[in-house]
């Protein structure tokens, strides 16, 4: 229970499902902060009281369980590493993988709990993972990490509502986080700022800006992870290109230091393939859609797994495609599991 | 429900419960000077004399305030800024002490230049009395008993040697009273903090035993309702129910601490039986008749408190929460425990509700939840 309205629901909904339910309050950072500051939704001692209070209406018992060394080892540390190395990781996804359906549920088995709730907006249907109604909210995308034995031992009493349900809800059964803005910033990042966040941590590391085609440079950069593929502001180049058309960031490479660019069309990929894939895959290519951003759209694609590589051919090419995030592959709204990209072409 | 937590709070008496009653029906400001007012100061200075009475101090050394974290705070503080008036600025704290004193003297060692002495302790947690005092010393404080592990300090020992040296002393009490016999004249302290929750009056009231000739700086400023050193209108209701759990649990304190030793006994004995390997804490003979205080290795203590939690068996991890995280002991740390074994601790503290029935009922679910805290390991 983050202190948000969703985890509120959540716990609502298993509660009057006749479960015995218990509420628990993720402690993930060192220092938590007194008060909410922006668009955090969780992670405040605010925030703590706020869960607290919809545990006391709810009328079950809430811990807090402190969570902070695992998600600075698992999420933080993790998400620094990756920017460092030129990738564009995703935290939510690593700190379900990692914290929610990990060392949480792990720790709730142990305790003699059956399962996790959690109020992310999916559905379970037949025991396979699969999309929300409420497609705006629709979070299946950073749950595709989970393994099939994680959904078994989880429930999403949400998935079957829109977030304007959810809200309605929590305001009929006196919850007083009904009106409490969604969060959408990284949580950790306090001042959302992720910039200064990665520059803090990495350091100021000047290198090139070069153009894809000509191999001509273009400016200069403080640090390759501030980029993140198909990024076009922000850019500071010192000269236009030849062409005089808009520039986007095309890759990054950490060796040596360097921010390629070019233009919108050089963008575009058709070949996707990921590492580590998670889920349950036919032998041999199948039809399918993928997503490979948390609200991206899913494309048609031909996907085959086979030796521990997700390969995904597109139909249509797609832009800005960035390694490190998790390409999610479905069939309809069921996903049938994911990868994280390792490049793109 | 087993309520095995008494040292966080413990029942109100009955006769704490009525007294309050009747007192909150009635209307006065016992510093008004109409009839009504006349019979609430009455009413407190009745409370105070009988307070005075039971724990051996005179009326005029009682001071009313809201409970022992305000007077641990009034006597660390009000006694260093009076001490340090005449050029005395270190601070001798025993480092076990009970958060309310442990934070106020870092917060003037940091905001207020305080230099400060901490006083180890032993295994048990007893405090060593071989001490310097030196000649800048502004104000010992060592507890009667300690919060966690129930550990009672040589507190006459240790005001003999703070008077010889010209230091005031001051003593949280707060969970000595009503267990072991208590007397504020006798022991030879400056000051002494007590509270009303801990021994069956209410919550939100307390009082600092103040010597005489004791100065201390006030921490509120008003009215100076009492004897300038702290304002606040008196919560009359309130304070003729504390009068009443002081005047009680002093008057039944030989006969219940005998029955308490059999039963928290009891309790020790059948723990080492169901679980042989958990550790007991805290001293074997200098220790507070209600308390027993143990470490279940390889357990974490918030994941056993959970699971004894939904059995309806209320105990505590006895250690400070922030932000309900919870951390290892500074008590136990101070002992020299292993922080890991610190960290899965359970205090088990009875009171005058406390029957063997609650303790069948901890031992009927003490194994299985140390069974699974195990499982669940430790972070």
């Amino acid at each position: 229970m983050s202190g948000g309205v969703d985890s509120a629901v959540a716990a609502a909904r298993a509660v009057e499902a006749g479960y015995d339910v218990t509420g628990v309050h993720l402690a993930l950072s060192k220092n938590a902060q007194t008060h909410r500051t922006g668009a955090r939704g969780c992670c405040t001692i605010e925030d703590s009281h706020d869960a607290r209070r919809a545990a006391d209406v709810l009328g079950i018992p809430f811990y807090i369980w402190d969570m902070a060394d695992r998600f600075h080892e698992d999420v933080i540390d993790d998400f620094v590493a990756e920017y460092a190395a030129g990738r564009t990781p995703n935290p939510c996804l690593r700190c379900n993988e990692k914290i929610k359906f990990a060392a949480v549920l792990d720790r709730a088995i142990a305790l003699g709990f059956d399962a996790v709730v959690t109020g992310h907006y999916a559905q379970i249907i037949d025991g396979k993972l699969a999309r929300s109604v409420d497609l705006g909210k629709d979070q299946s995308y950073v749950l595709a990490v989970l393994t099939q034995e994680q959904i078994d031992k989880s429930m999403f009493p949400l998935g079957d509502s829109t977030k304007e349900q959810v809200r309605a809800e929590a305001a009929e059964r006196g919850l007083s986080v009904a009106q409490k803005p969604d969060s959408h910033d990284i949580c950790f990042i306090a001042d959302g700022d992720t910039q200064k966040f990665l520059r803090e941590r990495i350091g100021s590391v000047p290198g090139d800006i070069v153009d894809g085609s000509t191999g001509q440079v273009l400016g200069q950069h403080e640090g390759a992870f501030a980029y993140t593929i198909g990024q076009r502001k922000g850019l500071a180049l010192t000269r236009p290109a030849a062409d005089g058309r808009p520039r986007y960031v095309l890759s990054i490479t950490p060796v040596n230091n360097t921010v390629t660019v070019g233009p919108a069309e050089a963008l575009e990929v058709s070949t996707v393939e990921g590492a580590r894939p998670i889920g349950t895959f036919p032998a041999g290519p199948l039809e399918g859609l993928v997503q490979m951003r948390a609200h991206g759209k899913a494309v048609p694609a031909v996907v085959e797994v086979a030796d521990g590589v997700l390969t995904a051919q597109l139909r249509q090419p797609e832009r800005g495609i960035a390694p490190g995030q998790a390409i999610v592959v479905y069939q309809g709204d069921i996903v049938l599991g994911s990868a994280t990209i390792t490049s793109a072409r | 429900m087993a309520y095995l937590d008494h040292a966080a709070t413990t029942p109100m008496l009955p006769q704490a419960l009525d007294a309050y009653i009747a007192a909150a029906r009635e209307v006065g400001n016992a510093s008004s000077l109409h009839g009504p007012g006349r019979l609430a100061r009455k009413r407190v200075e009745e409370s105070r004399e009988r307070i005075a009475a039971a724990l051996g101090a005179r009326p005029s050394e009682v001071i009313f305030t809201s409970g022992g974290t305000e007077s641990d705070n009034l006597a660390v503080k009000g006694l260093f800024w009076a001490r340090r008036d005449v050029g005395k600025s270190r601070i001798l704290a025993s480092a076990a002490e009970h958060h309310a004193v442990l934070d106020a003297v870092h917060w003037l060692e940091k905001h207020e230049d305080a230099e400060v002495t901490w006083l180890p302790v032993d295994a048990t947690g007893r405090v060593d009395t071989d001490i310097d005092f030196g000649d800048d010393v502004a104000l010992m404080t060592v507890m009667w008993a300690n919060n966690e592990v129930g550990t009672l300090q040589p507190i006459t020992e240790l005001a003999a040697l703070a008077k010889a040296s010209g230091v005031p002393m001051h003593t949280d009490a707060i969970q000595a009273i009503g267990h072991v016999p208590v007397s504020f004249g006798a022991s030879g302290v400056s000051a002494m903090s007590v509270t009303g929750h801990k021994l069956g009056g209410p919550q939100g009231v307390g009082a600092l035993l103040l010597g005489r000739d004791v100065k201390v700086t006030p921490l509120l400023h008003g009215g100076g309702q009492e004897r300038d050193v702290r304002s606040g209108t008196l919560d009359v209701a309130g304070i003729a129910s504390f009068a009443t759990a002081v005047e009680v649990v002093v008057q039944t304190q030989q006969a219940e601490a005998a029955r308490l030793t059999i039963l928290r006994d009891e309790l020790v004995k059948r723990v080492f039986e169901t679980i042989p390997d958990a550790v007991l804490n805290g001293s074997p003979d200098n220790r507070l008749p209600n308390n027993a205080h143990f470490s279940f290795p390889g357990c974490e203590g918030d994941a056993l408190l959970l699971l004894l939690d939904a059995a309806k068996i209320a105990v505590s991890t006895g250690s400070a929460c922030s932000a309900g995280v919870a951390q290892p002991s500074h008590v136990l740390l101070a002992m020299g425990t292993d922080p890991l074994l610190a960290r899965s601790s359970l205090r088990f503290t009875l009171g005058h509700t406390s029957t063997s029935q609650d303790i069948d009922a901890l031992i009927a679910a003490l194994p299985a939840a140390v069974e699974r805290a195990k499982r669940a390991g430790q972070r």
